[in-house]
């Protein structure tokens, strides 16, 4: 049963050695203001990671969220200066991002175009339709009851901790209790095999995609309530943080292997990093080679912990 | 002298004994025929004299001198080359790109002199009597002319011992023609030519002499003109029944599965009549690439039928996924576990249960205390040894992951079970134990498919024998008249009758 979590265990153990060099040289770090800083930093991007989770389980990529991300927050704020009450609001931009990544599974379940050319295809006529969209200006002055939704900044940030959380409970959750969530595992592990045993592994590749896309919508929102305008370039390099995450959470690049747990520790790890070397007094400029250096070591790693059994027998 | 001699050649693989002291023998300007049946050893000697593969004790002579540590390489640069059934070109290189590969040698960083490449690869097509320009990719070329482009880089090597495995696989009797007087030609050009078939009549038409292997021993090398077509048959079997089968006499039962005229052109399948009661094991026999994974394909909705017509206990049935397959009772457990019988990662538990995560759950919710009790209840009554009902299938043997693979379709509650190689690659008690769960499976009323390149399985398991030939099923032989020798006349082609076409001999 341990051994099966050895990958996940490796990187909740490094993380926890961070946070004890944390406490022993800058204790100050474990302050309230700062812990909460982080949690709603990370909040968008633990729902983005969650999607990209279930994306690289099935044996895809999606690389287009971080553009995706950019037009659901951008509809978002549309949607809020028009008056759009809160819950119309979110379906609305979680029905945007499902929509955007319909396209792109269409195209990859469908016609069986390889994820990273037609994600990559779509990152790039995303952003630049976004830009001609909006001529690249932000969307300002959002009214009072878009902020925080609504609710007060002290509310509000409970409100989105909860939220990003509740949908990760609810995605580990269904992944191990859920039919489809084992039909994900199959499809990832091998797509004949799960055809062979009666599944449909084009409409799990294609539901994975849409998944994906409203939980970068989720993940838009989550973000956008905190700031008074939205700008129109959000969510860049979102797709590379969240991929980090779920490489350094021990997930097999190549599909079929991981869980979410893994992605929570992963998202907390590269999360916080930066942040730690700030308090730690650490020039700033490390953190993107920290960080590299980390996913790199996972990488490795999984070559090394990772296919027991499938050669050897 | 002989230009190429192998020598009492051995060959393990994994304990398994593929070749048992080979003799072969080919002279200048001569077509050698290599026949036998699947198994009986015909490719690893050729992979052995390519140097694709290394033998445990015994020789090859190229021109009277024996080859220490044989490699692809080295036995290029003797003359020798293969040209397989699918020919292994560079699809988006064009011919003379193609040609030049086979012809450059040296360092990486030389300078290849593209006109003079195109002038060789122009003769070397005047050579061998091709029309095809030398400037066009290779993918755009037919099959008959990927292999003529294979023949021509063949020769551009020098190569004066070509090995041609099924070479007429694919193509048209015109097609086949133009071989055979391409080969004529090469024999006159005092080229050696070991001609491998499972078209026995081709035989007689192009090979001067012909050795039969089985079972990995030489069992004779006759010359062609004197050896007749039933007499190579019978030097083909002729094996002892060497396992003993627990074959129980079952009552038989209704007709369960019945197909008429089944075909669909995509899987080169056709005409296909057979029918499966209950308590019965119908045996699939057939050489490779005689359709009986493509018809069983079919039969479970993977490539659905496009002609003819399939009925369930007699009820005409339409079955265009896995799916509705399922839902008709019928199961197949697929060739080739490793790759897509099992999922290596999951555990024990969750690959007994895939075929049925639609009953197992409630709206989509998994049971998974039914889960256990499922997979625990056929890790019992097939006798899966496993650490636990956890542990990824990976860590299993092989016989091991087969008996999952086949505890996932029993918990489908099938009537009629389609088993493709159940004994492939696992070892002899695991084998004897899934030959016993047949038993028991016929015993409860399953009607059986099994499809196997083993004929001793095939005799000592089977109630009936259906045997194919190139997409079809061209006999049935009931187990009181079935005989080695009666299954391999009809899979080597129906016409049992001499051929009169010995052109040469």
């Amino acid at each position: 049963m341990l051994s099966r979590y050895r990958r996940e265990g490796a990187a909740a153990l490094a993380y926890l050695a961070l946070l004890l060099v944390v406490a022993g040289v800058a204790p100050s770090f474990y302050s309230a203001a700062n812990l909460r800083d982080l949690v709603l930093n990370n909040a968008p991007v633990l729902v983005a990671a969650t999607g990209m989770t279930l994306v690289i389980l099935v044996g895809q990529i999606d690389i287009s969220i971080g553009a995706q991300f950019a037009i659901c927050s951008v509809v978002a704020g549309w949607l809020a200066k028009a008056g759009a009450p809160m819950p119309a609001l979110a379906a609305a931009v979680a029905l945007a991002g499902g929509l955007m990544g319909a396209v792109g599974g269409g195209l990859v379940a469908g016609l069986g175009i390889p994820s990273i050319v037609v994600t990559l295809a779509m990152m790039v006529a995303l952003r630049d339709g976004l830009r001609w969209a909006t001529e690249g200006k932000w969307v300002q002055n959002l009214p009072e009851n878009f902020q925080w939704f609504g609710l007060g900044q002290g509310a509000g940030q409970w409100l989105i901790a909860a939220i990003a959380l509740g949908i990760f409970v609810a995605f580990a959750w269904g992944m191990s209790n859920l039919a489809a969530g084992r039909a994900v595992y199959a499809t990832g592990s091998d797509a004949e095999a799960a055809r062979l045993a009666s599944l449909n592994p084009q409409r799990v590749t294609f539901g994975v995609f849409v998944l994906m896309g409203m939980l970068a919508g989720v993940g838009a929102l989550l973000n956008s309530i905190r700031f008074s305008d939205v700008q129109s370039n959000a969510g860049v390099g979102l797709e590379l943080k969240a991929i980090a995450a779920v490489v350094v959470g021990g997930t097999s690049i190549t599909g079929g292997r991981g869980s979410l747990v893994g992605t929570l520790i992963g998202v907390a790890l590269l999360g916080t990093i930066g942040t730690a070397l700030t308090f730690m007094g650490i020039n700033p400029y490390w953190e993107k080679a920290i960080q590299g250096a980390i996913i790199l070591a996972a990488v490795v790693s999984e070559k090394f912990l990772g296919r027991n059994g499938r050669d050897g027998s | 002298m002989p230009l190429l001699r192998a020598i009492s050649i051995t060959k393990s693989f994994a304990g398994v004994r593929a070749l048992r002291g080979v003799d072969l023998e080919l002279q200048e300007a001569e077509v050698h025929a290599l026949v036998g049946e699947n198994g009986a050893g015909k490719s690893t000697l050729i992979k052995i004299i390519t140097g694709a593969v290394e033998p445990d004790a015994g020789t090859i002579e190229v021109n009277g001198r024996a080859i220490e540590n044989n490699n692809p390489a080295l036995a290029r640069s003797l003359g020798i080359a293969a040209i397989y059934q699918q020919p292994a070109l560079f699809p988006d290189l064009t011919v003379t790109e193609n040609i030049a590969l086979g012809l450059e040698q040296g360092g990486s960083w030389r300078r290849i002199d593209w006109r003079k490449r195109r002038r060789q690869a122009r003769e070397l097509m005047g050579l061998i009597g091709a029309g095809i320009n030398p400037e066009r990719p290779v993918s755009s070329l037919t099959m008959p002319e990927q292999q003529i482009v294979e023949i021509a880089r063949a020769l551009g090597t020098g190569a004066n011992i070509l090995i041609m495995d099924e070479p007429t696989a694919s193509l048209s009797d015109r097609e086949v023609e133009n071989l055979f007087r391409m080969i004529r030609e090469l024999r006159a050009r005092r080229v050696g030519i070991i001609y491998i078939s499972h078209r026995l009549d081709e035989l007689f038409a192009v090979a001067d002499r012909v050795t039969v292997l089985r079972d990995g021993q030489t069992i004779a090398t006759r010359r062609m003109a004197e050896v007749t077509r039933a007499e190579l048959i019978r030097l083909m079997v002729g094996r002892e029944l060497a396992a003993v089968f627990p074959k129980r006499q079952v009552p038989i039962g209704d007709v369960l599965l019945e197909t008429r005229d089944l075909g669909c052109r995509a899987a080169g399948v056709h005409g296909v009549n057979l029918s499966v009661r209950a308590g019965e094991i119908l045996g699939l026999a057939g050489l490779a690439g005689s359709g009986r994974t493509e018809l069983a394909r079919i039969l479970f909705g993977l490539t659905p039928a496009d002609s003819g017509q399939i009925s369930v206990r007699g009820v005409a049935a339409r079955i265009a996924s896995p799916q509705q397959a399922i839902r008709l009772g019928l199961a197949y457990v697929p060739e080739d576990r490793r790759r897509h019988g099992v999922i290596l990662e999951m555990p024990v538990s969750a690959n007994t249960t895939l075929a049925i995560l639609p009953t197992l759950s409630r709206s989509g919710f998994l049971d998974s205390k039914s889960e256990r009790i499922i997979a625990a209840g056929y890790a019992a009554r097939l006798g899966v040894k496993t650490p636990s009902l956890f542990a990824p299938v990976g860590n299993l043997s092989g016989g091991n992951q087969q008996k999952v693979a086949l505890g996932r379709w029993l918990a489908t509650d099938p009537a009629v079970i389609i088993l493709d190689e159940p004994t492939q690659g696992i070892d002899v008690g695991a084998k004897a134990e899934i030959h016993r769960l047949m038993g028991d499976l016929a015993e409860r009323g399953l009607g059986i498919i099994m499809i196997s390149s083993e004929l001793p399985e095939i005799l000592g398991m089977s109630d009936r024998i259906a045997v194919m030939h190139e997409g079809t099923i061209v006999g049935v032989l009931d187990r009181a008249e079935a005989t080695q020798q009666r299954i391999l006349e009809l899979a080597l082609g129906r016409q049992a009758a001499e051929p009169t076409n010995r052109t040469h001999a």
